[in-house]
């Protein structure tokens, strides 16, 4: 599904490379997870994957299903089946959040080819997907995230996944600033789209998720490389004894 | 004050070639207009409240020639149940226009009014222009007083069951116009004024406006879109006890374009919003000058400005709120905003609060900026391509002021348009 292989990133602006040689590779039906301490490079990756300005490539590949990630737009890559949810989801003020989802969604499937789906149809759907996300129809009316908790924009986040049923979901911390009730919810929202032909990139820095979403296999990323894999238990392992047992035993 | 030498050599230069028309009853009003004019003088690019617009073209005698504009959309408010009031060039058109006769309105041409039962008319004519020139000048608007050929006075004395349309067509490259329209609404009535089309190569307009106590007037403009169209236009309102007033205008391209509006709320308890949308791509200029008097107690009013700029269009917003010692308990809001979509446009504030008593909320704010990247990587990250995601921001960013629109459709009318300008522009 998601295939990197030696990726290194610099920042454009300035002589820092973040990312020194990821190799990562994420089968359809499965879901990895990424932990690693602060400023280890994660949301770096994400970003990189789906085409945010401001990083510079300087070596390695990116592909989805075969194809080229780093040499589309980051529209095409969505279209393409990529999605991120946000570390931390923007807010735009004058932009329903209706509008907003209705506006993607149709814009994936004009670029895919297939036909556009009716005002009917997408109100139909998102009411029913919202519903179990527990978010009201005055949340879908309001602007884009604008005045929504911490919560209800990982919510949020988790109901345009459900809307645009992508290939490959990245999460990038989707957890944090969530309660026990709405980690709840977003991993019953996420274990729904577990599917055979979708795979899932989740980074977290806490078990607690993990128990909710069961990954396969479990990555530890340090200094913008990938330092350790193993599977769910390498995820305990970090809970229980931190980061600098592994850090010490790879370095 | 002498003017200086080179003002009046413009001044006189201007009225050498004009008369006063005999129009109505409103002779009188017209000669003391000229007077005005004559002791104030047109205005000149040294006058600081030109600072950022060249008057030169709305002064010079000949109107420069404005080619008319190969649209082929359909004119605003097309289809919508309303009182189409039509001038061609500056004049009346009784053939395009539908019946003047409405309930609970009455609607007369500026040379009948002298038939109206009283001189409610007559008296309005150029009253609230000479009474707005302090502490600012306005010699365009005395001169539009002095000179206008038509216009029509309307009177609402009960609400009437629609929209009063006036609507102004451009057909000739040189045409050179003044209209005045004077209005009032009465206790209690309760009226929507509409007004577009590109009016003229080079337009003067004057609308006089009286709000009676508890009145209330909607009022919705949007500007012709012809490029190489000038328009100057004033509204000078007046307002009583508990009236409301909510103006919007939408201005798109024009070559150039200077809106003044001036409110004197006087009754207590009154609203006014004075809300614009501008969009101008390409050589273009738009003024936006909005003078807010509080006089009366617990009144509230709103400015909030929007434009849109690119490809070297200009914008330029000067907004003041003026709060007299007795306007106790005073709200008063003001916004003018820029969206910069490139680094060709310009965009000139001076926001400006006046407050002379002491019990008031009053705030204002101007901000310039560039679509916000962070918002456009969301959007093309769900799949929406650049283009169409810059214009969903850019019509996200005129949305508090099209909020002001209390007619929903209207206000979606407005919003479709902007929208397949947007997307036009980006498929050419
Ligand atoms: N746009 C940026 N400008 C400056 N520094 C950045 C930028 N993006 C990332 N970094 C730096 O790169 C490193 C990795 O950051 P990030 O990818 O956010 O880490 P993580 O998500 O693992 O906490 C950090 O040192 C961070 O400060
Ligand atoms: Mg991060």
């Amino acid at each position: 599904m998601l295939e990197i292989k030696g990726l290194k990133v610099k920042l454009e602006e300035e002589d820092k490379q973040i990312l020194k040689g990821v190799d990562l590779t994420v089968e359809a039906g499965k879901v990895h997870a990424i932990m690693g301490p602060n400023g280890s490079g994660k949301s770096t990756l994400s970003y990189v994957l789906s085409g945010r300005d401001g990083y510079e490539v300087t070596g390695g590949s990116a592909t989805l299903l075969g194809e080229d990630l780093l040499d589309m737009e980051t529209e095409e890559r969505a279209a393409a089946g990529l999605f991120l949810a946000f570390q931390y989801p923007v807010e735009i003020p004058g932009v329903g959040n209706m509008t907003f989802l209705r506006t993607a969604v149709n814009a994936q499937r004009k670029a895919r080819g297939e036909d556009e789906m009716s005002a009917a149809e997408f109100l139909k759907v998102i009411r029913a997907k919202a519903k179990t996300l527990k978010i009201d129809a005055d949340m879908l009316k309001r602007p884009v995230n604008v005045g929504f908790s911490g919560g209800e924009k990982k919510r949020n986040e988790i109901l345009q996944m459900a809307m645009l049923e992508p290939k490959m979901c990245i999460l990038d911390e989707t957890d944090s600033g969530l309660d026990v009730d709405a980690m709840k919810l977003v991993s019953e929202g996420v274990n729904a789209l577990r599917d055979e032909g979708r795979g899932f990139l989740v980074i977290t820095h806490y078990q607690r998720l993990l128990d909710h979403i069961k990954p396969d296999v479990v990555h530890i990323m340090a200094d913008g490389r990938i330092v350790k894999s193993g599977g769910p238990e390498l995820a305990l392992e970090v809970e229980n004894n931190g980061y600098a047992d592994i850090l010490a035993e790879v370095a | 004050m002498a003017l200086d030498d080179r003002k009046m050599t413009a001044t006189e230069e201007r009225l050498s070639s004009m008369t006063l028309p005999d129009v109505g009853c409103t002779a009188k009003a017209r000669e003391a207009a000229l007077v005005r004019v004559r002791s104030m003088g047109l205005p000149g690019r040294r006058d600081e409240y030109w600072r950022w617009t060249r008057p030169d073209t709305l002064v010079q005698p000949e109107a420069p020639e404005a080619a008319l504009f190969q649209g082929d959309e359909v004119p605003f408010f097309s289809g919508r149940d309303r009182l189409k009031i039509v001038f061609v060039d500056g004049v009346f058109d009784p053939a395009r226009s539908d019946d003047l006769n409405l309930e609970g309105i009455q609607v007369d041409r500026l040379e009948d009014i002298c038939c109206t039962d009283d001189h409610w008319a007559e008296d309005l004519y150029g009253e609230l222009e000479a009474a707005g020139h302090d502490p600012v000048d306005r010699p365009l608007a005395a001169l539009n007083t002095a000179f206008a050929g038509d216009g029509v006075a309307i009177r609402v004395m009960q609400t009437p069951s629609k929209p009063i349309s006036l609507v102004y067509f451009h057909e000739s490259t040189d045409s050179d116009v003044f209209l005045h329209h004077v209005v009032r609404v009465e206790t209690g009535a309760e009226v929507t004024i509409l007004e577009n089309g590109p009016a003229a190569a080079r337009f003067n307009k004057c609308m006089e406006i009286d709000i009676a106590d508890g009145g209330t007037l909607h009022h919705v403009r949007a500007q012709g879109r012809d490029h190489e169209r000038r328009a100057v236009t004033h509204m000078f309102a007046r307002m009583g006890e508990e009236s409301v007033f909510k103006s919007f205008t939408l201005t798109a391209n024009g070559v150039l374009t200077r809106n003044e509006v001036m409110v004197e709320l006087t009754g207590d308890n009154a609203v006014v919003h004075i809300a614009g949308a501008c969009m101008g791509d390409g050589d273009f200029h738009h003024d936006d000058t909005v003078f807010i008097t509080h006089d009366g107690v617990n009144c509230e009013s709103r400015q909030v400005f929007k434009k849109v700029l690119c490809n070297g269009a200009t914008g330029v917003f000067q907004g003041k709120i003026l709060v007299k010692p007795d306007a106790q308990k005073t709200d008063g809001y003001q916004i003018s905003q820029s969206l910069l979509l490139d680094g060709d446009s310009q965009f000139y504030a001076k926001p400006e609060l006046e407050i002379y008593a002491d019990d008031v909320a009053c705030s204002h704010g101007s901000t310039s900026g560039a679509i916000d990247e962070e918002a456009l990587f969301y959007l093309r990250a769900r799949g929406v391509p650049h283009g169409k995601a810059t214009d969903l921001l850019t019509l996200a960013f005129l949305a508090e002021a099209l909020d002001e629109i209390d007619d929903e459709t209207i206000a979606e009318e407005i919003y479709e348009r902007l929208e397949a300008w947007l997307s036009r522009r980006r498929h050419g």
